[in-house]
């Protein structure tokens, strides 16, 4: 287990490697330098600001030295906002997302898998149906709709919350719900869909004919293995939550990464994209191996194909 | 009578008959089929002109006389709607279309090569995965304007990954069987092959898929919309009334309901004809 884990982390440096060039390439592709402004600097101001963060080196060149950087944990400074270096600005809002993030995560997973198991073990009852025309919905609506709707009913018609900001934990509560709701949705279909399938396997008749409780069979037996799909999926969609979403930080004033990326891009600040697409890359990765070793955990089969 | 026994143990007609079975999915289609009509038909059936101002008037809740209200320059938002859901229509099918066209020729193409090229293939894909999709987005709107057909060309171009993914595991999947060996030893030619057995055993993969990128591919443009790079004004699209709506919701609810329904309503629909069309389409329970 632990070699694998290893085996896997080793993995993941090549992979980050082709994700740096591609995104370096990409970003330099862009017309337009961090340094154009609406009043362009004069030429030979110009010229020493891009030599003093070496943008007058050939790209390769450029790379590589950013590479060299990266290997020793540094992302350079940012060029949009002197003075800053991009760890210093992505480690300022890396807490806010992750905190959003990971909140919203719990609430999906909280909601989404009971209804799914609810739901498979009524089918077409009114406790299938209801959650899953709302689970139809969610898929439906997307967070900038769901966002303002909810900002509509609970800060603008109730008055309970406040509609935006950031710095106190009442303010976590609508973003976290967003962000939750809409990972809620596909979560319940899915599990739905994977129990209903599992229930008319020959293994949970065989259970029923022993005459084990319908709870223990539904709990112990199929949704163990009905979740292992469930865990892939939250593979990446926990990444996308840690991220940051860029709608849910702007529409509620949150200062978090998924806003810091967009507006990277659009300011053409080349290290500072860079580096959100690096975090959201790690973050990718790592999720993806932290879900195939609950798999594992949960599937002996597939640990022993690991090990 | 002959004829008619032949169509209806045909495989489209089995499809057919399998997808009205389900109620909600002709309704989709239906629903789907008229509003992409309206939509179209709009600069000739619409009662307002969609970007006429009407300072005077300003934003009005919804009437007789203007049925979905009037937004702050007194636009009139039923055609506004039309209008834009033209865009979104529009935006959905060609870069479904894309989408389509790239993913299945990467995907046959990979599987059909095999071995190391197909691994190659789809460690590519990995990468590309990898990326998030935004920074492709943004980056290709920042960099080609906001020209319509470039975002049509972005948003398609992003969204092939899952469908080569799915394409090449079921052409795989088909090249073992033994009636791919049976052509092979009958002189078929490569060509021959993806015509006459790949493309007709994947088209029902095709469609479901298809019907599924849609909403995607409009959620995706909408989110474009959003950050204020889609479509320019006062040209509009879905994304970017609900976009407007949320600005103003607070003074003028009816700008970020009315669009936000249409929009939902329209994933809704296509959700339910994929779903419809998946279980047409599934060979699983299609001999029943």
């Amino acid at each position: 287990m632990i070699s694998y884990v290893f085996k896997r982390l080793v993995e993941i440096v090549p992979v980050l490697l082709l994700v740096v060039v591609a995104t370096f390439f990409l970003a330099h592709a862009v017309p337009g330098g961090p340094f154009d402004r609406e009043r362009p600097l004069p030429a030979e101001v110009k010229a020493k600001v891009e030599a003093y963060y070496g943008l007058d080196q050939p790209l390769p060149v450029q790379l590589l030295q950013y590479v060299k950087n990266l290997a020793k944990g540094d992302l350079g400074p940012s060029l949009k906002y002197p003075g800053w270096t991009v760890n210093e600005i992505i480690g300022s809002r890396i807490p806010v997302s992750v905190t959003v993030g990971s909140l919203a995560l719990l609430l999906a997973i909280l909601i989404g898998v009971p209804v799914g198991v609810l739901a498979a073990a009524k089918p077409h009852s009114w406790l299938d149906r209801v959650p899953m025309g709302f689970a139809l919905v969610g898929i439906c609506v997307p967070a900038f709709v769901l966002g303002p709707i909810l900002s509509l009913i609970f800060s603008t018609g109730l008055g309970w919350l406040p509609p935006c900001g950031w710095g106190s934990p009442i303010h976590l509560v609508l973003p976290v719900l967003t962000m939750g709701l809409i990972t809620a949705a596909p979560l319940a279909r899915l599990t739905r869909g994977e129990l209903m399938e599992i229930y008319n396997l020959d293994y949970i008749r065989t259970a029923q004919a022993k005459g084990l409780s319908p709870l223990r069979i539904r709990f112990i037996h199929a949704l163990r293995n009905g979740i292992l799909p469930v865990v892939t999926y939250l593979g990446p969609a926990a990444a996308a939550l840690v991220s940051g979403s860029f709608v849910v930080e702007s529409l509620f004033d949150v200062p978090g990464l998924g806003r810091l990326f967009v507006t990277s891009i659009i300011n053409r600040d080349v290290t500072l994209i860079l580096g959100t697409t690096l975090i959201y890359a790690v973050a990718l990765l790592v999720l993806n191996l932290v879900s195939d070793l609950a798999k594992a955990v949960l599937d002996p089969r597939l640990s022993r194909k690991i090990s | 009578m002959s004829e008619e026994i032949k169509s209806h143990s045909s495989f489209a007609g089995t499809a057919w008959r399998r997808f009205a079975r389900r109620r909600l999915a002709p309704i989709a289609l239906g629903f789907i089929g008229f509003l992409a009509l309206t939509c179209f038909l709009s600069p000739w059936i619409a009662p307002f002109d969609y970007k006429a101002q009407n300072l005077a008037l300003g934003p009005v809740a919804p009437s007789v006389q203007h049925w979905f209200g009037t937004d702050l320059l007194g636009r009139d938002l039923l055609c506004r709607l039309l209008q834009g859901g033209m865009i979104s229509i529009s935006v959905g099918l060609i870069a479904t279309a894309v989408a389509l066209l790239v993913g299945v020729v990467y995907g046959i193409m990979a599987a059909e090569v095999g071995g190391r090229f197909e691994d190659f293939c789809m460690r590519f894909i990995d990468i590309i995965s990898t990326l998030p999709l935004t920074l492709i987005v943004v980056l290709a709107t920042v960099v080609f304007g906001q020209n319509i057909w470039m975002i049509f060309l972005a948003v398609g171009g992003v969204s092939w990954l899952t469908m080569a993914r799915i394409i090449c595991t079921k052409t795989r999947a088909l090249k073992n069987r033994q009636f791919l060996d049976a052509a092979v030893a009958l002189g078929q030619s490569r060509w021959g092959i993806i015509k006459r057995h790949y493309l007709p055993n994947l088209a029902g993969t095709i469609a479901v898929y298809a019907t599924l990128t849609v909403p995607g591919v409009m959620l995706l443009e909408a989110f474009v919309s959003f950050l204020g790079l889609g479509v320019r004004a006062p040209m509009t699209s879905w994304g970017m009334l609900i976009k407007e709506g949320a600005d103003v919701m607070e003074q003028c609810p009816w700008l970020l309901i009315i669009p936000s329904a249409a929009f939902g309503f329209t994933l809704l629909a296509l959700s339910f004809l994929g779903d419809g069309l998946r279980d047409a389409f599934d060979p699983r329970t299609l001999s029943e």
